[in-house]
């Protein structure tokens, strides 16, 4: 990110938030520690006390001593935490689709250690007063350590700025409209330009409004064959073209969420190429699935916005991620209730959940066919801080004890023991996945055990 | 057969038993009194959250004649205006035990989604721009009756084939009985890659000749968003069919209500060359079919030439 003024960076308080809880003692016993931090990538010993990791050793080699837990972990996969920069956690104002508590309890067991919440609330989080309450939840509620962004615009209505410095200073890691695009370019230009003194990168949601108009799905051949509204790629690809050359005229940083289209991942390795301080994003959904899947027309599955597009748009994003185009992984879970989704598809709120599938459904759609190697996964599911000046966690002596151990033999029907989640529009609801995250330590504290998974271990 | 969602799920072989059906039908209609006992004791329900004169009317019309006890619902009015949710307006509804459920909403996939919660029979009356089956049935049984059979022939569709729900049903259902579609209007009423419904695409009028049959569609100004052509005066130019670019074995039709001047010119309304009459009088026979093949009809399999329903003294 770029230099900042040494005296704004001091006062800015901790991007991320947690509720009080007991540190971790344990010892992990020859897990098959996969780190593309370190470089680590064989069966080790990790011992962890007082929540951090005090020794890392060969398997077998560590002696539990007084140590308060061990976990039998032979065969299991041990994975620095994910971190997931795109998360709508619906409060203030949504609670009964999802709040602090359990958006950050379904963060745990899909493996994360940390999020970031969207400000496109109820009202949105435009005002410092509303991220310092949302700050003080998060420190009783948190399962997981919890970031906040504020709106970009005033009220999300794209005219005027949010208070960016003070809301800096209150703790909002970054400035979004998500949800909405920015469409005023100059509204966007401006914000690049007083970033310069306060920081907080961009994310930006990209869509053309006019292009999408009532659009509900990819247009193409699907939404011909269905007589659904369709949302052409080029409504992404124009608007983040336009946003790329606005972040490299005023020298500013942004994060383009959610990627959906070919030509959008060949904007952005353009971007990047030319030297513009940019990050991307792409969601679970996206690289799984294809507009073919909303043939049901089962909104609770299968739209979302951007919308699902075509296999040769799956096949740029994988490309993209492969290249380093696409930096991170980020799931942009939007929980909705059920009577919003029950509905006709047109009529049907946009978002899917993601969090307690995002490793399982990429590990079995995109690893186990090999399409990706697993250590790439696993280095994309935890980037997702960078473009907000958050490192990766690593697995590492002395570092405090983020990770998650996983089964990748086991297999599991989503949603069949329901949802951590307050919502159940899981895009994968019903599908069978291979790989399931076992335990998930975060910031030093137990955040996730899958319950028959710590049966087995008592 | 249980449910008529999409022209899609129908088989040619369903399409002829519905369509075998309809000679009996019009029977019934040349009566004096003009009532089967076919449906007696059978509730059917219509539920219209968009405006209709001849669908609803039809609808209607043809279970009163079959002695079904009808309830009709529009959106306008009742309890949708107050906010119900289509869920729990069918809840509402499926108290009175109903056979069928005959919806149109301005939603794809509405019917399909009513099909998953209720046991009544459902009957896509129009859903968003995605299907409208009856009208298709209609349109194939009105071109047999003039024609005999659809095989081969060569069927222009011409006009907002983007907006439109009885062209996504008709491309499909004119193909299903072995017709040459080709749909014709400005690019930007076209939607893209359509051909891979089985039709053929041109973009202008030029070469029309070929056609046997010329296939109308009205210009939904209720439906656009923005402006997909530039007047509605150039598009009369290049794309209504007037005297001129009949030609004289050609048949027209329309699935109505049609917008005289813009993409028909009003002499070729009701010229002898238009089935558009024809059309209206077979929607109420072909309605009637579908309520006998779902509610009564049961196995389409044939075993005898004879026509199947047993209609009866009047009622």
């Amino acid at each position: 990110m770029r230099a900042q003024p040494e005296e704004v960076r001091d006062s800015i308080p901790d991007p991320l938030v947690q509720r009080a809880g007991d540190p971790a003692d344990l010892l992990v016993r020859a897990a098959h520690l996969l780190d593309p931090v370190t470089g680590t990538d064989g069966a080790h010993d990790v011992e962890v006390r007082g929540g951090v990791i005090e020794k890392i050793g060969e398997a077998g080699s560590l002696d539990p001593g007084d140590t308060a837990e061990v976990i039998e972990a032979d065969g299991l996969h041990l994975f620095p935490a994910f971190f997931d920069p795109h998360v709508h956690l619906r409060t203030p104002g949504q609670e009964y689709k999802e709040d602090i508590e359990s958006g950050s309890r379904a963060a745990a067991a899909g493996g994360y250690g940390g999020i970031l919440a969207m400000a496109n609330t109820a009202p949105p989080v435009s005002d410092p007063a509303d991220i310092e309450a949302l700050r003080h939840s998060a420190g009783l509620e948190a399962v997981v350590p919890v970031g906040f962004l504020a709106t970009l615009t005033r009220g999300m209505e794209g005219r005027e700025l949010v208070d960016m410095s003070e809301l800096r200073q209150a703790g909002a890691v970054g400035f979004t409209d998500d949800g909405l695009p920015v469409a005023d370019a100059s509204v966007l230009a401006k914000g690049l330009r007083y970033q310069r003194m306060c920081g907080g990168t961009i994310a930006l949601h990209e869509e053309d409004p006019a292009l999408s108009g009532a659009g509900v799905m990819n247009e193409g051949a699907v939404s011909t064959r269905l007589g659904v509204r369709g949302i052409p790629s080029v409504s992404e690809s124009t608007m983040i073209a336009r946003d790329t050359a606005l972040a490299g005229y005023e020298g500013g940083a942004i994060q383009v969420q959610h990627l959906s289209a070919a030509e959008s991942v060949e904007v952005i390795r353009r971007a990047k190429a030319d030297g513009v301080d940019v990050h991307a994003e792409v969601t679970p959904h996206h690289l799984c699935l294809t507009d073919e899947a909303v043939t049901d027309l089962d909104p609770s599955r299968h739209k979302m916005n951007p919308p699902l597009r075509t296999e040769s748009d799956r096949q740029a994003l994988i490309e993209g991620l492969l290249d380093g185009t696409i930096d991170c992984i980020a799931t942009d879970h939007a929980p909705h209730a059920l009577q919003e989704k029950e509905v006709p598809f047109e009529e049907a709120a946009m978002g899917v959940t993601g969090l307690e599938t995002a490793f399982s459904s990429l590990y079995t759609h995109l690893v186990v066919p090999g399409a990706v190697p697993l250590e790439l996964l696993v280095g994309k599911l935890g980037s997702g801080g960078a473009a907000f000046g958050i490192e990766p966690f690593a697995i590492a002596t002395g570092a405090t004890a983020n990770f998650c151990l996983a089964d990748l033999s086991a297999t599991w029907r989503v949603g069949e023991e329901g949802f951590e989640s307050r919502s159940s529009n899981s895009w994968c609801a019903g599908d069978e996945l291979t790989g399931r995250v076992l335990t998930t330590v975060a910031n030093g504290q137990v955040a996730w055990r899958l319950r028959s998974f710590s049966l087995e271990v008592a | 057969m249980k449910d008529l969602i999409s022209i899609s799920d129908l088989s040619r072989d369903e399409v002829e038993a519905i369509l075998e059906r309809d000679d009996s039908f019009v029977e019934v209609s040349e009566r004096e009194i003009k009532k089967v006992p076919a449906l007696r004791g059978k509730t059917v329900v219509t539920l219209f959250y968009e405006s209709s004169t001849r669908t609803s009317s039809s609808f209607e019309l043809a279970a009163k004649r079959l002695s079904a006890d009808v309830v009709s619902v529009k959106a306008s009015g009742s309890a949708v205006d107050k906010g119900e949710s289509l869920k729990d307006t069918v809840e509402t509804l499926s108290a009175y035990g109903p056979a069928a459920i005959v919806l149109r909403h301005p939603s794809a996939g509405a019917a399909r989604l009513l099909s998953q919660w209720v046991d009544a029979s459902v009957i896509n009356a129009g859903d968003g721009m995605s299907q409208h089956p009856s009208q298709a049935l209609l349109d194939v049984y009105t071109l047999r009756s003039r024609v005999g059979s659809l095989e081969g022939l060569k069927i222009w569709i011409v006009g907002d084939v983007l907006h439109s729900r009885v062209a996504r049903s008709n491309i499909q259902a004119f193909g299903l009985m072995g017709a040459e579609v080709t749909v014709a209007g400005p690019p930007t009423l076209i939607p893209l890659d359509v051909e891979e419904l089985g039709c053929r695409v041109e973009y202008s009028l030029d070469g029309m000749e070929e056609a046997d049959v010329v296939y109308l569609l009205r210009m939904q100004n209720e439906r656009m968003e923005g402006n997909f052509v530039p007047s509605l005066r150039e598009y009369a130019r290049l794309f209504q069919l007037n005297e001129q670019r009949l030609g004289p074995r050609q048949l027209v039709m329309h699935p109505g209500p049609v917008n005289r001047g813009v993409e028909i010119a009003p002499s070729v309304i009701d010229c002898e060359q238009s089935l558009i009459a024809d059309q209206v009088a077979a929607g109420l026979v072909v309605r009637m079919a579908i309520f006998y093949e779902l509610l009564v009809g049961g196995d389409t399999v044939r075993t005898g030439p004879e026509p199947v329903p047993t209609i009866g003294e009047p009622a």
